[in-house]
């Protein structure tokens, strides 16, 4: 192996054949067809799937939020009974939780991570496509229950005793306590293979402290999904044993405890919130530091914040918990660490005004979103040190107040850098701009609309109007706010959809980009749009935290060469330094995946319905591991 | 800049828009009507201010950063940079957090410690979806027991023990005091001082199932002269039945089977409530076998309801969701599931003389 150092552009010397370069896109090709389509397992393919997939969910959660605006329209509206409402709620908050922020964010992840550190696929791509195969069968079962009519209705939060099969009978509880657990499956799935491919394959010279700060990001969501995902899981099994085996973790009459629920269901619930916030920090910096074109002030102080905020969100989950008669001593520490992770977050914030600061910004979409994220984010970061205070929260617990807040927090924190990040990395994606027209637009209703919305629910909560209820008295006086923010959440619906259309219409009709339309740094942005099989022609050599622009300026790029083109080589580098270290050969498509994963479905799904499908996805899984494993020489293949 | 000026257009159309819509004040935070619930009021009033002022400050300072560039360059130093994250992101937060904490634990180490001696003990329990209430005295003797309307006293210490029988409810009258769950298995305690009569709404504020949102109460709060007459008549068996269309309407309760979820003391056993609980007392000498037998068969039967001896008396029915006149009384009867779809509370088909009969006998139990 050997570097080799070139002028920009290539020299004639070091330019690669057009047959080795023609070799090499076969040898990294996904199969066409509609069969080839369940063996692909490159992570372009699979993160592109992840996004539209979430995106999806997005829409059908979204909808599902507009028919409860319309029940809530006026007082003692007949729309629809309590419960079809209960099962529009429950299905509302599961699937914008579980099916669309944090796969969509996993997504980003899968489908950026391998092209922004320079390698040419993630490590274990089989595991990738099994992830994603688990979380589209989980979103399709839990929605066919919804048109069958049998959702859950118990929340999102399937609090016990209300969760269990004395209080919610039928199949609805089942399939949610299942497919929480699929979902999750996948999640750790991701996770683990981000981290790997985070630490192992960045191109050489990519030290620990020349990574962009989106790459920090998703390192650190992943790692508190692995944290995190687990005590949701097991949370959900002892759920399914006490509904389908008659075990008693949570009957009271046989000394259950329904506050163990709660507490399994917090410890993940509430660092889920920042998993998902997080990979959003990681967004706003990428396009702050393009549109600014200097790189951030104080990535050291961003990287140790992102951490930080990592760990503390695992010490928040009992402000959940306030009014459930936990004594006040031990509930105290939590409002201390509530408070606490508004310091890391401003730290952020203010890295980023430092960074903006005096700079010549091009006002483009993604830098409007940005700019959005800054006023509704520190308005939800306001609301939630409030509801930190604990004589605060009992009033305003489980009232609208909360639910205006965390929109704030997930809207303006996640969802607009998600957009921002859209109209940022779809040119690489798709090889063509969006609309800048559409998005100006797009933008304005969607922050009209957020604000419209949300703003007046912190009112309707201080003025005693409960979460989760399906109607409301005329007499209580809320009517005018409801029909106000009724009205609203449609112009909110209209701004996504023009992104949606947007994004529709500039699949064919968009400006072609170039390999960096916005003049970028990052290493993504080296490579055509959208990329070719192998993602780099040459693996590139890392020299600074901003590759581009440096290597712009010094006039040359350096190349690692000696990466064969007839297998799929992927090169790894040590921890730290990213040195590299030795060739991993990756898999190539491949059945297994897609089979193991509906083998593991028919297990879980069955068990729903009798215990022999617990025995017969087993032992069907069994066999799908024995195919996956199946020893082969890859150097041999092809 | 453009865009924070729609953020103050949507910030005061926002306000405009609440400002105009007078809301009865009897469910609110905003107008506090016991000592605990000001406390609380207050410290939302500072939080408000305060955090106008940061999210001006905030936006103030974006806007300034952005404007400096209007004409060319102007990027802060890495010194000025670095002060800017010292001063803003770390000192001036920190300085604000630790003012809220500890103002927040000040005020909840009051909120939360035991309630003085001599307060007034009632015991709240929650059922899908009403509210059972039980006062007790000194002793711990029961006084009385009433549904989905609690009277106390102004300016005397109001202790509430809080429990469930089925599912996690949670106990909310925004003017007296922030809510308490009320958890199966487990007895929950809070306590607040009245300082003005009235009539406060509260609402089950922990989602409970399909009828979690029509399940209210009232909170009449009233003077000591008057709370004293009114939960001596509580106390009182119910009310004779000394007219032919009163007993007649008596009659109606019992062979309707009213009787067989409905107490009435002096009329019919006493409650069902009572076997229910001691059901419940001994279930892990059980195997799992017949637990689950006998959860089953518990769900079936006929669950407790509220207790009817002063029905009369009471402002409300279907916890709060209804006036409490003959009109809604007969409507409730025949219909529960056209007020409240999924109530536990099955419809009863009364010929309509009978019907009259029974709701002039429930008016009649004041």
């Amino acid at each position: 192996m050997s570097q080799v150092t070139a002028n920009m552009p290539e020299s004639a010397s070091s330019a690669p054949s057009e047959q080795a370069t023609a070799e090499l896109n076969r040898t990294w090709a996904s199969p066409a067809g509609f069969f080839g389509w369940f063996t692909h397992v490159n992570h372009r393919k699979i993160g592109f799937r992840f996004i539209m997939t979430s995106l999806v969910f997005f829409v059908l959660a979204g909808v599902l939020a507009l028919l409860m605006r319309l029940q809530l329209i006026t007082p003692e509206n007949s729309l629809m009974g309590p419960e079809l409402f209960n099962q529009l709620f429950t299905m509302h908050g599961t699937t914008m939780m579980f099916f669309f922020a944090v796969p969509i964010m996993e997504g980003l992840g899968i489908y950026l991570v391998p092209l922004m550190i320079g390698t040419r696929d993630m490590c274990f791509p089989r595991l990738n496509a099994f992830g994603y195969y688990v979380y589209l069968i989980a979103g399709i079962v839990l929605y066919l229950s919804l048109f069958l009519g049998m959702a859950p209705a118990a929340g999102w939060f399937a609090y016990v005793p209300l969760a269990n099969d004395m209080f919610s009978p039928g199949k609805g509880m089942d399939i949610w306590t299942t497919m929480i657990t699929f979902i999750e499956l996948s999640a750790l799935t991701a996770a683990v293979e981000l981290i790997v491919t985070i630490f192992k394959q960045r191109a050489p010279g990519m030290s620990l402290d020349r990574m962009p700060l989106f790459v920090w990001a998703i390192l650190v969501m992943s790692f508190m999904i692995v944290f995190a995902m687990p005590t949701v899981m097991v949370g959900s099994i002892l759920l399914m044993l006490d509904r389908t085996l008659m075990t008693q973790f949570f009957v009271v009459a046989s000394g259950g405890e329904p506050l163990l629920w709660q507490h399994l269901f917090w410890f993940f619930g509430h660092p889920e919130v920042y998993i998902i916030f997080v990979p959003a920090l990681g967004v706003l910096s990428a396009i702050i530091t393009t549109f600014t074109h200097k790189r951030l002030f104080g990535y050291t102080a961003m990287v140790l914040s992102l951490v930080a905020i990592g760990f503390v969100s695992f010490g928040l989950w009992v402000h959940h918990m306030f009014t459930t008669g936990l004594p006040h001593l031990g509930l105290s520490f939590f409002t201390g660490a509530s408070a606490m992770i508004a310091i890391p977050s401003g730290v952020q914030i203010f890295c980023w005004i430092a960074s903006l600061w005096g700079a010549r910004i091009r006002f483009a979409t993604p830098m409007l979103f940005v700019l959005g994220f800054f006023a509704v984010f520190v308005i939800g970061g306001l609301t939630g040190v409030m509801v930190a205070s604990i004589p605060f929260d009992m009033q305003v617990h489980d009232t609208y107040f909360v639910v205006a807040h965390f929109h704030y927090v997930l809207i303006g924190g996640a969802v607009l850098p998600l957009f921002g990040g859209i109209y940022y990395w779809y040119p690489k994606a798709t090889g063509r701009l969006m609309s800048e027209r559409l998005g100006r637009w797009s933008f304005a209703l969607i922050f009209i609309g957020l604000n419209a919305t949300f703003f007046p629910m912190h009112q309707l909560g201080l003025e005693g109007m409960p979460r989760r209820v399906y109607t409301y008295l005329e007499t209580m006086g809320w009517g005018n706010l409801n029909l106000f923010i009724s009205l609203s959440a449609f112009v909110l619906a209209l701004g996504f959809g023009l992104t949606f259309l947007n994004m529709w219409m500039s699949r064919s009709r968009g400006t072609p980009a170039g390999p960096n339309p916005w003049d970028a740094d990052s290493l993504e942005w080296a490579t055509d749009s959208p990329p070719a099989n192998y993602n780099f022609r040459h693996i590139p050599v890392v020299r600074s935290g901003t590759p581009l622009w440096d290597d712009a300026i010094a006039n040359e790029r350096q190349f690692v060469s000696g990466l064969r083109n007839d297998r799929r080589e992927v090169l790894v580098t040590t921890l730290v330094d990213a040195e590299p270290q030795a060739v991993v050969i990756l898999p190539q498509p491949t059945i297994w995946p897609v089979l193991l994963a509906v083998a593991v479905s028919i297990g879980f799904i069955g068990t729903i319905f009798s215990p022999w499908g617990f025995w017969l996805g087993f032992f069907l899984s069994f066999w799908m591991i024995v195919g996956w494993l199946w020893p082969r020489r890859p150097w041999q293949e092809n | 800049m453009t865009f924070r000026c729609r953020n103050v257009l949507v910030l005061a159309a926002a306000l405009v828009a609440e400002s105009s819509i007078a809301s009865p004040p009897n469910q609110t935070a905003l107008v506090p009507a016991s000592d605990q619930a000001a406390g609380i009021a207050s410290l939302w009033m500072a939080m408000l201010v305060g955090g106008c002022l940061i999210f001006v400050a905030v936006m103030l300072i974006l806007a300034l950063g952005l404007w400096r560039a209007r004409r060319q360059e102007h990027r802060l130093s890495h010194l000025a940079s670095r002060n800017l994250v010292i001063a803003a992101g770390v000192a001036v937060p920190l300085a604000v957090l630790i003012a809220l904490v500890a103002g927040s634990l000040f005020l909840g180490n009051n909120i939360s410690s035991r309630p003085p001696d001599g307060a007034l003990h009632i015991e709240v329990i929650g059922w899908r979806w009403w509210w059972e209430i039980r006062y007790r005295d000194s002793q711990g003797e029961l006084i009385a027991t009433t549904a989905n309307e609690i009277h106390v006293p102004v300016d005397r210490p109001v202790r509430l023990s809080l429990t469930s029988e089925d599912v996690i409810h949670s106990f909310w009258v925004p003017n007296l005091h922030g809510k308490t769950d009320l958890v199966p298995g487990q007895t929950n305690s809070s306590w607040f001082t009245a300082r003005r009569a009235g009539t406060f709404h509260g609402q089950c504020a922990e989602f409970c199932g399909t009828q979690h949102a029509l399940m209210g109460f009232r909170v009449i709060a009233q003077s000591a002269a008057e709370f004293e007459t009114w939960l001596a008549q509580q106390a009182q068996p119910a009310r004779r039945a000394d007219s032919p269309m009163l007993r007649r309407g008596r009659e109606a309760f019992v062979s309707a089977g009213c009787a067989s979820c409905h107490v009435i003391r002096g009329v019919t056993p006493p409650a069902l409530a009572n076997a229910v609980k001691t059901d419940s007392k001994n279930p892990l000498s059980a195997d799992v076998r017949s637990l689950s037998k006998a959860r089953t068969a518990a769900r079936d039967k006929p669950v407790p309801a509220p207790d009817l001896t002063h029905f009369g008396s009471r402002l409300t029915l279907a916890a709060g969701t209804r006036p409490n006149t003959a009109g809604h009384i007969g409507g409730w009867i025949s219909d529960p599931q056209g007020i409240k779809p999924g109530v536990l509370m099955p419809p009863t088909m009364l010929e309509p003389g009978e019907l009259t009969a029974l709701i002039g006998y429930l008016q009649s139990l004041r």
